[in-house]
């Protein structure tokens, strides 16, 4: 068996004096699209922005292992220069700043990092154009500032258009599926889809399973207390869906 | 957008400990200030007797006046006796003969800041005959406005060669009596820039390049003069964003602008002296008087700064809006870090019918910054259908520094509208995570969320010092997050 792109060993983390992640162990294979589900408060988020860098949180113990590198020793621009990419639960705003901006200085900081040639403007935009018609996105994004007065769904949308300009190895999306009507639901998993490719992993953060009746995952993990309870496959988010979280909590305390 | 590694807060620092410190063989009066004094100097520059009337006039009266107190902002009493009224450097016996003499440390500043090759070599103190590119440059400006009859020379010149223009708007717009640094300043400017617009003629160039390619060293005591005739376009830029060499540290300045019927006024700063060090030690105190009179129909004086230096900034550019439907405009940026205070804002003075004015104000402070924005919209009786709109934002970056607005609206005629609108805010780091996680280092993250900031002034800038203001502002603000 091949060396997983990304394997969490025994991951213990806690922020102001509280643990919230507490031995938490996982696999993703390359080229696989697992879900994380799990209870509020249950960690998922804690995990995603450990992975993606966020330094707020301190390691107690445990290793996290990416494409065999120590990802936890690596500042957070190096891991989206070494293709992990954060799909935000709450995208921020950047007033004033273009959006296509922030992402062509994204999109040439990490080639630049790679060694590959920046792309010029002309270039660039050709790219985004043909990404926005994907997501179905008005070309007045463009010019916007970073999620400046955008609705929840636009958001949200414009977090997949940088998922499709960046082309990550690691998409971890956080509740992207959360606040989206039905119709951006769609727009949403298509893009998420398209990139679905048989060297790039995807990490699915969601509450419910509506998103994975569009985005079929190979594996469906159950996160309670800290740690993964129940791992299965995309039959298990169905149980889920109808018989809650309690029963996969009493059975991971009877274990 | 660059990113150096080393730290480059450090770097600056040390430009100006080691860049300026030989002795500069001059003609130099004694420290000290009296009648003759004032006498001495204005014999010194030849100047016609009315101009020496008019400066001990302003010399009396400025015996008469207490140093402003309103301010917010400290510093330790100035001695006006210390101080030498006159000095006219010569050209150093040492300076450094060509690029490869200067410093590689203010090289790689002026590099980071954009600078055109040609220029570098000026703004470090070359000796001009080494100087290869500039002075043809310069001489194919001089004949251009030459040609279109627009006049540009130093102040000093003015006074001995066209008398009656200076005569009539000296101290028209900032009167002798103005206040304290004003006054000090009328009674001893020693020197400054000069501008005359004809009559319908539109400035065949931004001056500011001319103005850069001769940086006049113009010391201490500033005057400057611009009068936009009927119909008539100017753009000026004063300053430089390159670190200013200088032994001063108070700076009274003055600036006085004129717009007659339809002309217009473009002002410009980027101002970027030596702030002091890292504890506030030394630095320069920059007290300046700048007013615009929008004189006649249908003027518009604009003024736009991006001030990032000085320890000590106490400045509010002004518009005097006399004419009918004439329109003044302020456009600022301030950053005040490490121990640097900005006391900055305008006054817009609405005395016309239809007059109309916008006041956009950016204040960044960082590291122990103190950032003061002071602003007077006053409209009189006689300005019906005034309107104004006013923003004021401010940006703090970590918990040590301070950010200040103090709005004042005098509306006396109740046709005019007048809109304030002020924010403050922190770059986050939420926001910071975000850049990073796209990819982005610190520093191009927080040079991103800055210029966003700022955006709405550096449009206002020409062109081509918008890309160094911005990049001036990065060099600034290296290390005040993390």
């Amino acid at each position: 068996m091949t060396e997983p792109l990304l394997k969490i060993c025994d991951l213990t983390v806690a922020a102001s004096g509280k643990t919230i992640l507490n031995g938490l162990n996982l696999e993703l294979p390359v080229g696989e699209v697992h879900a994380l589900m799990g209870p509020n408060g249950s960690g998922k988020s804690t995990l995603a922005q450990v992975l993606a860098g966020r330094s707020d949180y301190a390691i107690v113990r445990g290793t996290v292992s990416y494409q065999g590198r120590d990802l936890l020793a690596m500042p957070a621009e190096e891991r989206a220069h070494a293709g992990v990419f954060l799909g935000f639960q709450y995208p921020v705003e950047i007033p004033g700043v273009n959006n296509v901006y922030l992402l062509k200085a994204a999109l040439n900081a990490q080639r630049k990092a790679r060694g590959e040639p920046e792309v010029d403007a002309f270039e660039f935009l050709g790219l985004v154009r043909e990404k926005m018609k994907l997501m179905r996105m008005d070309e007045s994004f463009l010019n916007r500032g970073v999620n400046e007065g955008f609705s929840g769904g636009e958001k949200k949308r414009n977090e997949i258009l940088q998922l499709l300009v960046l082309e990550p190895t690691l998409a971890i999306l956080d509740e992207t599926d959360s606040g989206l009507d039905i119709d951006a639901l769609k727009v949403v998993a298509d893009g998420i889809n398209t990139l679905r490719r048989a060297e790039r992993s995807f990490l699915l953060v969601t509450h419910y399973q509506r998103l994975l009746n569009y985005v079929q995952p190979d594996r469906v993990h159950v996160l309670a207390d800290g740690r993964v309870v129940k791992s299965g496959d995309r039959t298990l988010a169905l149980e889920l869906e109808q018989r809650g979280y309690d029963w996969v909590r009493a059975q991971a305390k009877v274990a | 957008m660059s990113t150096k590694p080393q730290d480059l807060e450090a770097l600056v620092g040390q430009k100006y400990r080691h860049g300026f410190v030989t002795d500069i063989e001059s003609d130099t009066f004694p420290p000290g200030l009296d009648e003759d004094v004032i006498r001495a100097l204005s014999h010194k520059k030849r100047e016609p007797a009315f101009m020496l009337e008019w400066r001990l006039k302003a010399y009396r009266h400025w015996l008469t006046m207490q140093e402003p107190r309103w301010a917010r902002v400290h510093y330790n009493p100035i001695d006006y006796q210390a101080i030498s009224y006159y000095s006219a450097p010569k050209p150093k016996a040492n300076a450094p003969k060509s690029l490869e003499e200067v410093d590689p440390k203010l090289l790689e500043t002026y590099a980071k800041l954009g600078i055109p090759l040609h220029e570098r070599a000026k703004l470090a103190g070359v000796a001009v005959d080494a100087v290869f590119d500039s002075v043809s440059v310069a001489t194919t400006f001089k004949e251009r406005l030459k040609q279109a009859g627009v006049i540009f020379m130093p102040i000093s010149e003015a006074i001995q060669q066209h008398p009656d223009l200076v005569e009539q708007y000296l101290g028209s717009v900032v009167p002798h009596t103005d206040n304290f640094f004003a006054s000090l300043n009328s009674a001893v400017f020693t020197d400054g820039s000069f501008v005359y617009v004809p009559r319908g003629v539109r400035c065949p160039m931004e001056l500011s390049t001319y103005f850069r390619i001769n940086a006049a060293k113009t010391g201490q005591f500033e005057r400057t003069l611009i009068i936009a005739d009927a119909g008539s376009y100017v753009s000026y830029l004063e300053g430089c964003t390159a670190p200013m060499r200088d032994e001063n540290q108070l700076h009274a300045a003055v600036v006085e602008l004129v717009a007659l019927d339809d002309a217009q006024i473009k002002y410009a700063t980027v101002q970027n002296w030596y702030p002091g060090d890292e504890q506030g030690r030394g630095g320069i105190y920059n007290f300046v008087t700048k007013r615009g009179d929008c004189r006649g129909r249908n003027s518009r004086i604009s003024w736009t700064q991006v001030e990032t230096g000085s320890a000590i900034t106490w400045k509010y550019p002004s518009c005097i809006l006399r004419g009918e439907n004439s329109i003044g405009e302020f456009y600022s940026v301030a950053v005040a870090n490490n121990y640097q205070q900005a006391d900055t804002g305008t006054k817009m003075i609405h005395i016309g019918a239809n007059t109309r004015s916008t006041i956009i104000s950016k204040g960044i402070s960082a590291g122990h910054g103190q950032n003061t924005y002071r602003g007077l919209v006053k409209i009189l009786p006689s300005a019906a259908g005034a309107r104004n709109f006013t923003q004021c934002d401010s940006l703090l970056m970590g918990d040590q520094c301070g950010a200040h607005t103090f709005p004042y609206v005098e509306v006396r005629n109740a046709t005019a509208t007048a809109e304030h609108e002020a924010t403050t805010s922190r770059i986050g780091d939420d926001q910071l995570f975000y850049c990073q996680q796209r990819g982005l280092s610190e520093e191009d993250a927080v040079n991103m969320i800055v210029s966003g900031f700022c955006k709405s002034v550096f449009k206002e800038l020409p062109m081509e010092f918008a890309v160094e203001a911005q990049n001036l502002l990065s060099v600034s603000l290296e290390g005040a997050v993390g």
